[in-house]
């Protein structure tokens, strides 16, 4: 594809992106929030999982203190949950900042890294169940108000739609950037080979600390819209080990490292959750899961770069298949 | 002042001495050869000066100044860096790519990094192999790509560990002319190998290393008549026959 066809293709896309809301029913507003929500969550995961190759399963942790810090600042004190946000992001960042520290320090990655992110999730998950200043077991309800764009609060739905556009075209553009910078290049080198890339001058402790704060701030963002546009959160549903699997499963499925893959793997799998949930849900609660188990197996197996990898493959493919009959004709011809 | 000064390093691992009270200068604008049988410690040694591990006790002076125990990317950083035994080269990246992660060392903006990293390559002959991907390369491409991205850190003093080795005759005469050009350009190596034709064309000075401890040091001609080193390489009753 040429790059005007591909500016034309992400044009004509941002303009549907923009307009979806007008003419699509409420529910499917709904199933498009919930994809660009786990598209946003799941690129904030892909700047650690993905481009510093720190794979960490505590992301539902980041989330968890965005929508707490908002809600409670809220609640106690009539803050702006916009307000909130950052409060939560800047909280949640720190809090990478110190997990972070305590396993890179020591030289913790890979599957153990992913050990120490799960631990610190389930720790913060028992401590909000048995904490009633934060609602405990029962969880925090958001109070409805009618419209109030200071206060985050829409009739609807449309209004939660843009706010979550808005977040994931945020996201998308620090990844773009990353791609492209010194910062990002130094990210990719140390997930490819840590060692190579810390004999080339290359601070690997410092750009994982960045990584993981900048991933962890980004993601409890998406943790302050979460509870707005939900209204209500609790420890079982935030601090959920399924949920911090969703998370990566987006990133993995699309094609991990990469600027689109989370947004691909959502687009794909969210709608297909969400069918399953409303089919069989009633009867086989969680059966969502077993698919994306199965869609996990086959994609590690066979197309371990994810839907991304998947297109350049037949991209490629195709590529050769239209040269192949120029490359005959010059052989007939010598 | 030497470039570079190992004073009395020693590297224990449980009650082996890997490498013990090592001691050796490199002067500048000259190459050092390391050599010994397998498991003498070369490699360890390289790693204690590089930064990759930390001596037991010893010192070592980078131009005069103690950076024993520093990081491997603060030691880059100062103008020391080394390359790997066993390829480490970026897999997913091209080869330019691979090399501007070296170039970053020494510029902030993407481009200068290119434009320096391109400048290395085409010194280096692989400016035809910029966009390959690393993984895709020849052992022998892999080889100048390891030494490519050390040279774009832009160091004083190049650590080379076995950079030769597994490679043909015609491939090493190559690459030892390359090593030749580094050096000309101002970059004072030490390479440890076990291709003894390399080793000896190239290097000014021989540290010969057995049981970790120095055995020997002097110039290359007088190595293979030294009867310790003969001793430590066919062993005692082949030297005594």
């Amino acid at each position: 594809m040429t790059a005007l066809g591909q500016t034309f293709l992400v044009g004509v896309l941002f303009l549907f992106m923009l307009s979806a809301p007008t003419f699509l029913s409420d529910h499917q507003t709904h199933i498009l929030i919930q994809i660009l929500f786990f598209a946003y969550v799941s690129s904030c995961w892909n700047i650690l999982g993905g481009f510093a190759g720190q794979l960490s399963f505590g992301h539902a942790l980041f989330l968890a203190v965005g929508a707490y810090t908002s809600t409670m600042l809220l609640l106690q004190f009539g803050v702006s949950p916009w307000i909130g946000m950052l409060v939560g992001g800047m909280l949640a960042g720190s809090l990478g900042l110190f997990i972070g520290y305590l396993s890179f320090r020591y030289g913790i990655k890979g599957t153990f890294f992913v050990l120490v992110t799960l631990a610190f999730a389930e720790i913060a998950r028992i401590i909000a169940l048995n904490t009633s200043a934060i609602g405990g077991a029962s969880g925090l309800y958001i109070p409805i108000r009618g419209n109030d764009f200071w206060y985050l609060k829409f009739v609807n739905k449309a209004h939660y739609y843009y706010v979550i556009f808005g977040l994931l075209l945020v996201v998308l553009a620090v990844t773009a950037w990353l791609e492209r910078s010194r910062t990002g290049h130094r990210l990719i080198a140390i997930r490819e080979n840590e060692d190579a890339a810390q004999a080339l001058g290359i601070n690997s402790l410092r750009y994982k600390l960045l990584a993981t704060a900048l991933s962890a701030f980004l993601t409890a963002l998406g943790g302050t819209f979460y509870a707005h546009y939900v209204t209500f959160i609790d420890p079982s549903t935030l601090l959920n080990m399924n949920l911090a699997l969703e998370i990566t499963i987006y990133s993995i499925v699309g094609g991990i490292g990469t600027l689109l893959g989370p947004l691909l793997g959502a687009a794909v799998l969210v709608p297909i959750a969400e069918t399953v949930r409303t089919e069989l849900g009633h009867n086989y609660a969680g059966v969502h899961l077993v698919v994306y188990g199965a869609l996990l197996m086959i994609i590690v197996r066979y197309a371990p770069e994810g839907i991304i990898g998947l297109i350049r493959w037949l991209r490629e493919q195709w590529a050769k298949s239209r040269s192949l009959p120029t490359h005959h004709t010059s052989e007939a011809k010598p | 002042m030497s470039l570079l000064e190992v004073q009395g390093l020693t590297r224990s691992f449980g009650g082996l001495r890997a490498v013990s009270n090592l001691s050796f200068a490199v002067e500048r604008g000259s190459i050092l050869g390391i050599i010994g049988p397998n498991g003498a410690g070369k490699t360890t040694t390289l790693s204690l000066i590089s930064g990759f591990d930390r001596p037991s006790a010893g010192e070592v002076l980078f131009k005069g100044e103690r950076i024993t125990g520093l990081s491997p990317d603060v030691i880059c950083l100062r103008g020391l860096t080394r390359t790997f035994q066993i390829m480490q080269a970026f897999p997913k990246l091209t080869v330019l790519q691979n090399v501007m992660i070296g170039a970053y060392a020494r510029h902030r903006a993407v481009s200068a990094a290119r434009s320096h990293a391109t400048e290395v390559l085409r010194k280096l002959g692989m400016a035809a192999r910029v966009e390959e991907q690393a993984r895709n390369l020849t052992l022998a491409d892999l080889k100048r790509l390891e030494i490519a991205k050390a040279l774009a850190t832009s160091p004083e003093l190049l650590l080379l560990d076995e950079v030769v080795s597994g490679l043909t005759p015609t491939e090493v005469e190559e690459l030892v002319g390359l090593i030749r050009n580094v050096r000309a350009g101002g970059v004072t190596i030490i390479m440890i190998e076990h291709v003894m034709q390399a080793i000896m064309a190239l290097s000014d000075t021989i540290v010969v290393l057995h049981h970790g401890e120095k055995i020997f040091e002097g110039p290359p001609r007088q190595v293979a008549t030294n009867p310790a080193v003969v001793q430590a390489y066919l062993g005692e009753e082949l030297a005594l026959a």
